[in-house]
This record gives C-alpha cells, sequence and structure tokens, in this order.
C-alpha cells in the first residue's frame, strides 16, 4: 500500500461496527408481528406445472399464506418491466417470453419460484415450503451455451452494436497470427450474506423496506412503479450489505413479490434465500464463449484485431455487458473489430458480476497478448509497450489521465519479473513448476450525478449526508476523507450517515463510480461549506478581516492565512461570533463538457507467480502484485482493501469457481458452499497493492477514479499466462482446475 | 425437514436399544454431516439418538497401539501426541479434511459413517439409486426421490475410477479413514448381538447392486473404537490430498502412504487411496511389489502402473487416470524423502 502524506491511510470508519456486530444488515432488523416468507423453486428447467398440491402447505402450523400463480395478489403496476438498475430501468424486453413471478404455470428456468410460502417463524415456513408438491411436464431445456452458440442474436443498445475500424480482416495478411476461443463458466457472486428483504406496509399507500440492494433509491423507484406509489412514501435502508459484486444491482421480482404478499396478509414479511437460490435467483456471470483473431508483424506491432464474444441470457429477458468493448481501445492497432452476441436459454437472467464483461473480455484479449507475445519472442510487456497508444483509439480523443507505463514498471519490479524465463517450463522449485504471468485491466471511470448534504456545527463537528449503499469498499471511510480534505475537520469530528433513502439521493453503488459521484458530491457541499467560512471571515472585523479568499486556508478546525499563520481565527469562533449554529449544504453534482472531451478509464496491471505441480496439476498463486492507475487514492487503506478483494475473486475466477450445470436437466449440480469452490484463504498469498496515485486532472475535483472493478478486470488472464510461463500449457477455459492441466498434458 | 423425535442416551447399550425398537432411527454424533443430510431431505429420520454423552471420547495407548474412541473428535485426535508421534499419516489425513470448524465438531465414527458428496445423492429431485434404492425394505431403505444413477452420464468428475458398479460410482469421501485403512486399523462395533470387530478395509464396500449400504455396519449396530497397531512407518509417512483448492474441498484423488525403510530401500510399505472408490482404496498388491525396492522413481513409475490395474473412467473423470497414478508417484516421493 502505498501512502500519501495528503491521504493517510485512516481505518474503516465502520470497522469497529462491523467486528463486533454492531452493524445491522437488513436480516437482523425484526418487527413486531414479523412473518417470514420461504420461496420453493421449480425442479425442472422448462415446461409446465400439470398441478401444484399446497394443501399440506397451507394446513401447516403458523402457516399465514401459500402464494402461487393460482393466488397471487396482483401488482398494479406489473406490466412495465420490474427495473431500478444502475442505469435506469432495463430496456422492454424484446423477448417473445416474459417472466413475471407467480403469475402462470410456465417454468423458464431452474429454481424459478413456483410458491412463496408465508408463517409466523422462518422454520414453519421452511417446513410448510417442502410440503409443497408440483407435477410437472417437462419439456426439453436448452441451457448449454456451447451447444447453441449458433442462435446468437445481436442485442439491442450500444453495446449490441458491431465495431469496427480500418480493414476487418486485416489480421489474415499479417505475418504472425494467432486465433484462439476462451471460456469463462457461470460464475454465481454467492456473498456471504443471502440474498433478501424485509417490507413492512406502514400506511395504506405508506412503505418500508429493509433490502439487500446495491442502491436504495433505485429500489425505492422500483417499488414505486410497482405499486404505483409516489416514490416519497417509500423508505428503503441498507446501511450495510455483506457483500454484493452486482448482484444488488437490481430490485429482483421475488423482492416486489413479497412487497405484495406483506401488503395482502397485512404484516411485515421478510424473505432470506437458501444458498441454492443465490445460484437461480439473484443473476450471474453470464457463460461466455470468445475468440480473439490477431495479427502481428515481425516487429511486434499489432496489425489486426478481432475478437467475437457469444454469452448467455434468458429466454425472456435480454441481458448485455461490455464484454469486448476493451480490445477497442486498449491497444494502439489499426484495424479493429468487434462482434458480441447474445442466445436466449432456459436459464434466469444474467446480472453484472465484479469487473463484469470487462473481466471476461480482458481474460481473452490479455491471454492472446500473451499468447501472441510468446509467438513472436517478445517479453509480454515489451509487447504491450510497442503496442501502448497515448490516445483513444476508438473515440480519436485522448485519455484523461493514462499512466500505465509507470504502472508496468512498478509492477513489473515489484513482483521480480527479471527473474521470469521467457521459456516456459524452464523454471523450477524442487518438483514445482515456477512460472510469471501478467495482464492489464481496465474500467471506464465514470461521473454520475449524485447529492450530498453537508451540516457544519459550531461544536467543530461535521456531519455528511447520501443515500448511497457501502456494500463493502468502504465508500463511508472515503466519503469522511474527502470532506475532511476539504474541511480540515477532524477524522473523528466526521459522522456520515448512507444507506437510506430519507438521505439525499445517490447513484447505486455499482461501477467503480462512487467515490466519483458521491465523493464530488460531497467535496461540492464541503467546499461550499468552506466558501462560506471563508466569507464571514474576510468579511467581518476579526484578524482575518479583508484578506482574500484565495489567501486563506483551513485545517485543524483553523481558518488561516496560507503565508502568514499567525492571522488566524477558530472555525468554531467563527461561527458562534455570527450566531451561526450550523452551516448546513446540499446539492447535486454532475460532470461538466470534460466528460466528452476526454475518454476516461481506471487501468490496473496484474503480476503474479503461480507454483504449479507438473504431477498433480495443482497451481498455487504463490505471489501477486496489482498496480492500480485509477486516480488520486482518497483513502489507501480501504482501497488497498479493495484490491486484495478483488484480487481474491480473481484468485477465484482463475483458479475455482464454476458452477456446473448437468444440461440432461439444465440444473445446477454444485449449488451450495463446498461444492462451488470461492477461494479460501489458504488459496491467498500475501498480495501488493501499488498506487500510482496521480489525480486525473479531468473527471471530478479529487481527481478520483474508480478502482472497484479493476481490481479483478486481467487478473485472471495473468494467472493463465504464469502457468503457461510454468508449464508451456495454455488453459484457455477457465477455471484453471487440476484435470485441465493432466488433460492438455 | 421433517418432524421426527430427539432422545439422548447415556449408555451404548440405551443408544443400541433406541435404534432397534424403530426404523427410521439414527445416532446423532457431531451433526455435520447428518444435519445436513436431514435439511436437504435426503435423510427423513423418525427419531435422532443423541450419542454425544456416551464415554466414548477417550484417545488411549494400549499394549499393541492406541485405541481411539468413536466420539473423539476429529481435532482432538489430530492433535493427540501420540497419533502425531506414531501415526503422523493419521493426523495429517484428519487435518487435510474438512475446515477446523468442522474438525472441532466431527467425531471418528462419524467420520467413517459420513455419506457420499455425489451431488445427485444430496438432491432428492434428482435420480439417485444410493438414496432411492430400487430394492427397498426395512433394512434396504426406503425410496425418497426417483431412482437410477444421475453421475453415470452425469456430472462425475469428482466418481470413482474404482469398483464402480452400473448402479453406482460414488466415491467415499473421507480423508482418515485413508489413513485408517492403509494403517490396518479394526472397528469396534457393538449391537444387539453383543461385540465384534471389523478390519478396516472391511468396513466400508463397493457398491455392486446395494449402493444404498456404504459398509457393513449391520442395523442397531453402533461404533466404539478404532484399534489401531504400533508400527515403523512414522518416518517415513505422507498424506497427500489433491483438491480444487488449498483448503476445505474433498479430494479429487488422495494417497495415504507409510513406509519402513532401510536405508534406501523400501522394507514394508501401506497404501491406500482416497476418492477413487466406494470405500478407502487400499494398494496390497502395490505395497507387495515395493517390498525390497529401491526408492528410485523407476519403482515409483512401476508401482504407479500397478496400483492403476482394473482402472476405469466414466467421463469428467478421467483425468482421474492420470492423476492417481501421479499423486501415488508424488506421495511416495515425499514419503521417501522425510528423515
Ligand atoms: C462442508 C464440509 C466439508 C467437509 N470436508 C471434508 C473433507 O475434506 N474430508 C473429510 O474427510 N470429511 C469432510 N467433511 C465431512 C466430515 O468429516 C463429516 O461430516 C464428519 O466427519 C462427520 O462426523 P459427525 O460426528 O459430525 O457425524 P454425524 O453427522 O453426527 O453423523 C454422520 C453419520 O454417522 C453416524 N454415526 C455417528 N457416530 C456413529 C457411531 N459411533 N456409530 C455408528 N454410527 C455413527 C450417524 O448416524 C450418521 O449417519 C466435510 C463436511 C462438510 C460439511
Ligand atoms: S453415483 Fe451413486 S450416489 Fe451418485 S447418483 Fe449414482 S447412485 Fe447416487
Amino acid at each position: 500500500m502505498d501512502t500519501n502524506p495528503k491521504n493517510p491511510p485512516i481505518d474503516r470508519i465502520d470497522g469497529r461496527q462491523k467486528v463486533t456486530g454492531a452493524a445491522k444488515y437488513f436480516a437482523e432488523f425484526d418487527l413486531p408481528n414479523m412473518a417470514y416468507c420461504v420461496i420453493v423453486g421449480s425442479e425442472i428447467a422448462r415446461g409446465t406445472m400439470a398441478r401444484i398440491d399446497t394443501k399440506k402447505a397451507a394446513g401447516a402450523p403458523g402457516v399465514l399464506g401459500v402464494f402461487t400463480h393460482e393466488n397471487m395478489p396482483p401488482i398494479p403496476g406489473w406490466d412495465a418491466p420490474v427495473g431500478g438498475q444502475a442505469d435506469g430501468p432495463p430496456p422492454k424486453p424484446k423477448t417473445e417470453e416474459t417472466y413475471r413471478i407467480l403469475s402462470s404455470p410456465k417454468i423458464l428456468f431452474d429454481g424459478q419460484p413456483i410458491a412463496m410460502v408465508v408463517a409466523d417463524t422462518f422454520e414453519r415456513a421452511t417446513y410448510a415450503a417442502s410440503l409443497i408438491k408440483a407435477i410437472y411436464t417437462r419439456q426439453p431445456s436448452k441451457t448449454d451455451l456451447r451447444k447453441y452458440l449458433a442462435n446468437g442474436v445481436m442485442p439491442g443498445g450500444a453495446q449490441g452494436a458491431d465495431y469496427s475500424r480500418g480493414k476487418p480482416d486485416a489480421y489474415q495478411s499479417a505475418p504472425v497470427q494467432l486465433e484462439a476461443n476462451y471460456t469463462i463458466p457461470i460464475e454465481v457472486h454467492n456473498p456471504m450474506e443471502l440474498h433478501g428483504i424485509l417490507a413492512h406496509w406502514t400506511g395504506e399507500k405508506q412503505l418500508m423496506i429493509y433490502a439487500k440492494t446495491q442502491g436504495v433509491n433505485a429500489t425505492q423507484q422500483a417499488m414505486a412503479q410497482a405499486f404505483k406509489i409516489d416514490p416519497k412514501n417509500i423508505q428503503v435502508h441498507t446501511e450495510f450489505m455483506g457483500g454484493g459484486f452486482g448482484m444488488g444491482l437490481r430490485t429482483w421480482p421475488q423482492e416486489t413479490a413479497v412487497v405484495a404478499i406483506a401488503r395482502k396478509i397485512g404484516r411485515p414479511v421478510k424473505l432470506m434465500v437458501h444458498r441454492s437460490q443465490m445460484f437461480t435467483l439473484v443473476g450471474h456471470r453470464p457463460y461466455t464463449v470468445q475468440t480473439i483473431q490477431m495479427g502481428a508483424d515481425t516487429n511486434g506491432k499489432l496489425v489486426g484485431l478481432a475478437h467475437a464474444a457469444t454469452a448467455e441470457t434468458a429466454s425472456y429477458e435480454d441481458f448485455t455487458e461490455a464484454t469486448v468493448n476493451m480490445t477497442k481501445f486498449m491497444y494502439a492497432c489499426p484495424n479493429v473489430s468487434t462482434r458480441y452476441r447474445i442466445v436466449r436459454l432456459d436459464r434466469g437472467v444474467p446480472i453484472w458480476m465484479r469487473g463484469p464483461g470487462e473481466a471476461t473480455g480482458a481474460f481473452a484479449l490479455e491471454s492472446a497478448m500473451d499468447e501472441m507475445a510468446h509467438k513472436l519472442g517478445l517479453d509480454p510487456i515489451e509487447f504491450r509497450l510497442r503496442n501502448y497508444t497515448e490516445t483513444d483509439p476508438e473515440h480519436n480523443r485522448p485519455y484523461s489521465s493514462k499512466h500505465l507505463k509507470e504502472a508496468y514498471q512498478k509492477g513489473a519490479e515489484a513482483i521480480g519479473w527479471s527473474n521470469r524465463k521467457s521459456q516456459p517450463g524452464s523454471s523450477r522449485e524442487g518438483d514445482w513448476l515456477i512460472g510469471y504471468g501478467m495482464s492489464t485491466g481496465t474500467f471506464n471511470a465514470f461521473r454520475w450525478q449524485a447529492n450530498a448534504r453537508a451540516l457544519l456545527k459550531a461544536d467543530g463537528s461535521l456531519t455528511v449526508q447520501s443515500a448511497v449503499t457501502d456494500i463493502g469498499p468502504g465508500t463511508g471511510t472515503a466519503l469522511t476523507m474527502i470532506a475532511h480534505n476539504v474541511l480540515g475537520v477532524p477524522i473523528d469530528r466526521i459522522k456520515v450517515e448512507y444507506g437510506d433513502t430519507s438521505l439525499p439521493n445517490a447513484p447505486t453503488q455499482g461501477g467503480s463510480a462512487i467515490v466519483s459521484a458521491v465523493g464530488s458530491a460531497v467535496f461540492d457541499v464541503c467546499t461550499a461549506i468552506k466558501k462560506e467560512l471563508i466569507e464571514l471571515a474576510v468579511q467581518s472585523a476579526g484578524p482575518l478581516a479583508g484578506q482574500k479568499p484565495e489567501a486563506l486556508t483551513l485545517a485543524d478546525g483553523l481558518l488561516s492565512v496560507e503565508t502568514d499563520p499567525s492571522k488566524k481565527v477558530a472555525v468554531a469562533e467563527l461561527m458562534r461570533s455570527h450566531n451561526r449554529m450550523v452551516i448546513d449544504k446540499s446539492g447535486e453534482s454532475k460532470g461538466g463538457p470534460n466528460l466528452q472531451n476526454y475518454s476516461m478509464y481506471s487501468f490496473s496491471v496484474h503480476f503474479v507467480q503461480v507454483r504449479v505441480n507438473p504431477l498433480t496439476g495443482v497451481v498455487r498463486v504463490s505471489k501477486a502484485v496489482s498496480v492500480a492507475d485509477s486516480g488520486r487514492i482518497v483513502s489507501p487503506k480501504t482501497a488497498a482493501s479493495q484490491m486484495i478483494g478483488g484480487v481474491t475473486g480473481g484468485i477465484g475466477m482463475a483458479l475455482t469457481e464454476e458452477a456446473v450445470i448437468d444440461h440432461r436437466f439444465g440444473r445446477f449440480v454444485n449449488n451450495n458452499l463446498a461444492d462451488y469452490h470461492v477461494a479460501v484463504h489458504a488459496d491467498v498469498p500475501a498480495i501488493e497493492t501499488i498506487f500510482i496515485d496521480k489525480p486525473d486532472p479531468y473527471i471530478n475535483p479529487m481527481g478520483a477514479k474508480g478502482m472497484g472493478e479493476i481490481a479483478l478486470i486481467g487478473f485472471a488472464g495473468a494467472v493463465a499466462n504464469a502457468v503457461f510461463n510454468a508449464t508451456g500449457q495454455r488453459v484457455r477455459d477457465l477455471p484453471i482446475t487440476p484435470d485441465k492441466l493432466l488433460r492438455t498434458a | 425437514m421433517n418432524p421426527f423425535r430427539y432422545t439422548r442416551v447415556t449408555t451404548p447399550k440405551a443408544a443400541i436399544a433406541a435404534v432397534i425398537q424403530e426404523g427410521g432411527t439414527y445416532f446423532l454424533a457431531g451433526g455435520t454431516n447428518l444435519i445436513d443430510l436431514v435439511k436437504r431431505e435426503v435423510i427423513l429420520p423418525e427419531k435422532l439418538v443423541d450419542i454425544t454423552k456416551l464415554p466414548l471420547a477417550t484417545i488411549e495407548k494400549t499394549a499393541t497401539g492406541i485405541r481411539i474412541g468413536a466420539l473423539a473428535k476429529n481435532s482432538a485426535v489430530a492433535d493427540h501426541a501420540l497419533v502425531q508421534k506414531q501415526f503422523p499419516l493419521l493426523a495429517m489425513a484428519l487435518n487435510a479434511g474438512a475446515s477446523a470448524q468442522l474438525r472441532n465438531m466431527a467425531t471418528v465414527g462419524g467420520n467413517m459413517m459420513q455419506r457420499t458428496r455425489c451431488s445427485y445423492f444430496y438432491d432428492p429431485s434428482m435420480p439417485c439409486n444410493k438414496r432411492s434404492p430400487v430394492q427397498s425394505g426395512p433394512d434396504k431403505g426406503q425410496p425418497n426421490g426417483p431412482a437410477g444413477c444421475g453421475a453415470i452420464g452425469g456430472f462425475n468428475r469428482m466418481h470413482a475410477i474404482f469398483g464402480g458398479s452400473g448402479k453406482c460410482i460414488a466415491v467415499h469421501p473421507s480423508d482418515m479413514c485413508v489413513a485408517l485403512a492403509a494403517l490396518d486399523a479394526r472397528v469396534n462395533v457393538a449391537g444387539p448381538k453383543g461385540e465384534r470387530t471389523i478390519p478396516f478395509t472391511d468396513f466400508h464396500r463397493l457398491p455392486g447392486d446395494r449402493p444404498q449400504n456404504d459398509n457393513t455396519l449391520l442395523p442397531g449396530e453402533l461404533i466404539l473404537s478404532v484399534d489401531l497397531p504400533t508400527n515403523a512407518f512414522a518416518e517415513h509417512s505422507h498424506y497427500l490430498k489433491v483438491r480444487d483448492r488449498a483448503s476445505y474441498a474433498f479430494a479429487l484423488v488422495s494417497v495415504g502412504v507409510g513406509l519402513k525403510m532401510n536405508e534406501n530401500t523400501i522394507q514394508e510399505a501401506r497404501l491406500a487411496m482416497g476418492g477413487v472408490a466406494h470405500k478407502p482404496w487400499r494398494l496390497t498388491e502395490v505395497e507387495q511389489f515395493l517390498q525390497g525396492q529401491p526408492a528410485t522413481e523407476v519403482t515409483f513409475r512401476q508401482a504407479a502402473t500397478l496400483a492403476m490395474k482394473g482402472a476405469k473412467g466414466y467421463g469428467e473423470n478421467d483425468f482421474k487416470l492420470t492423476l492417481a497414478p501421479n499423486a501415488l508417484i508424488d506421495a511416495l516421493k515425499t514419503a521417501t524423502k522425510t528423515a
């Protein structure tokens, strides 16, 4: 972790609450008279329910209601898509089918809710749910993307459009060529905290919701739409979230259903799903097959590059992500084309998972870059440098900031890149093969619109407010640092309130955009307070009377002349003398024309050392260094944690994570945490994080860009490249489990 | 989970009596496997008999070796000084299993009796002959979900390469049992007809036509303890577990090795594999072959080839046909190097 004297690494402000259990997650809220809901999922992936027998369940002890398509209470706004995603409601499905929870006996995917059982305790609801028996008429299900690649359709929207510059097939005439396919399996977010909601109708048109959502305002909007009530009458609370990774980026149908059921039975209702339902009801990283075609000249310059991706989606909704985007702007290549298709399968709809499509795409592109470097006999870093670009070749405009060369160099030094042997399979330690690999990652740096409020009190304390949810990255800590840097209020006198719709509107926590968006809003309102303090000081009698506002600085509760610190006034005193017990500023913040004039991206470089046992095919990541070029680092300690978390996810993506479907049934066979392998401590070495920490001059007043996604994007490629360096075996299908190395041996 | 009754007993006699009174009764030890199975409705018990208060948790030195009580916790056994000194293979195998939390709950008897982790077995809506035997009856189990074997022709990456049948290709998932099989353990049990001792290698069985029976324990029988004879393998022991992540995953293949060496010559060998069969897979023939052989890579390769006699892949687990012999070589290398 780098440190910058201006930004000392402070502890996570909510750390103590979290480790002592004082932090309250949605499921820990209990309300008087509360009932519990349990979902029964379909046991087939495609067909219809011929019959569903709910009699026994309805008669079981404590049961308050059993809801199926036969008696589901209506949801007035149901005809509109139930949206509320990070970037607005989803496009209206162009698909032939629609999915409305508990609205028909038709089954469109494995685990689709067929009944929701409500009882006075969780245990009784669970028991009653087990008594529900459905008889199905099964139809053949399509779940294997590899079998239906030919059914790919071009999705609507900018994401779906084919892209090309220069000559599309130029790679074919290059002296050195490469064509390779890469596969990413289904990955499931699997945060520790299970998905759910607690819905409480506090009045006929008044609703209180405790949810597991990455965006309280988005959930508020979705519920307002679904129940046709004024959003002002809906309060959504998500102060803490036990991991999201993208699964909370939309309001899921079962959440809306719980709200409807709560109204019907007239009691607060809590839903918390079963771990196996985390695989079917809250999205996943879609199975994606990619092809890279690459041509280079003998000097190591890229001549042509084509990237095609085909991903799964549901039969009832088109999900898209930016899988092929990186290829368009990462390297200085004159001839580039990309193509993105989706295949509608009998599957629940995917959702963004950390790093989303960019992580999928980076695995293919950065593996191919490594393969090509090897063909050319070039060091992988050197090959990237030969194709380095200072301007964005996709949009023909400058990057707002890019210090990737420095990142390559710093990362290479830290991992000991000079120890890498260019000949694969030539480095050993005892019986283990050693390899080094690297990869680049990049993700859009956004600046969304956000609101904030700040209240400075004469007692010297500051309160900062925004509705944003902190899903774990340390948003609250970052906002504290931003406020501290503007107003000089000591860290322990700053209180950040967040995660509730009663606070100023904020975007959904996602897209690595929150420090930029909400941070800017906090910066702005704190700057407004500072301006007012300075005005008070210079316009009235006192030590600073008549000073130029620009000449003053604010630190540790003192306003003083920068060049003559003896001229000063305590902020508290200043406020009291003007009888201002509080200065209260709120406002909206958004980016200006620079957002159009510059291409804004965060960049990362990942370096790994792996050890591979040639006999057993076991791969261990033995060293990891990740370098982030994401502008000014606002909160170094939580930023480092953010990187460590991303890399841990990257190790899972590279080596262990895969949700497996038995395509004969169209159903998952490893839908639990014993069989779906997230990386455990023993898989994760000490991770070194390095920050370039140079402000981006254009994106926002802090110069900070996001880093949640780049922590993961590219990491899996670095591991695959290191495995190749260690063994000479190229694994193009994630995860790299022992069987794959033994199979290609 | 279906409603069931629960009783706690304090003597083995009472435990046995409680079980034979009615079908569908199960002993409850650490509960780390049984409770999962009940929650998933793989098992629909009538009654659970809590045996955790039985005086069967001691680990003691005997004239011929060591006796480990059936209720000794996995962690207590692994941490026991005598076990670490004389039976390091057992300690290594135990520590390779599950997680620290689970090992603190899991008992020796429960570990032996744990069911397979085959995904189809665990999901009552999927076909499985082990969960839903074709021939059912009071002693043979009741059908629960569709019959058939989901794993044959399905997701069988974790499954057996030895001794499978057309009815079932599941593996026994235990690490501890691999070490106990290699080290010639004997199992002391008590039942309605009195006490008896079962050689460990006869305790678990192959699936054949009765995949519902994991082992040869008779209805109502209670495991009392496990005896391990003193051996000369402590210096050259190794447990190698190959798995999908570094900890907290079941074995793809595991190998337990105990050797008695004289300089570079193997005088005596004990070998067993896990993750390859319906029971811990003892390799007696390979042990005999190794006797008197020099500890060289050539020897290990010959041993590995011999070990694979009769191995058969089922598609997704074909890689085990390479992994198993390789793991054996790797484990022998490590065991012979230990000083
Ligand atoms: C997530 C997870 C990961 C795991 N990973 C591993 C692993 O990597 N390696 C490994 O080896 N194991 C692993 N295990 C399994 C673990 O070792 C077993 O669950 C444990 O050993 C069972 O012991 P228990 O005392 O909890 O048994 P229980 O769950 O109480 O009982 C299991 C069975 O044994 C029967 N039983 C118990 N005691 C007796 C007795 N004295 N006589 C007769 N019958 C008896 C019970 O009736 C029941 O049928 C894992 C388990 C879990 C949940
Ligand atoms: S392998 Fe055995 S346990 Fe698994 S599905 Fe087949 S019969 Fe059932």
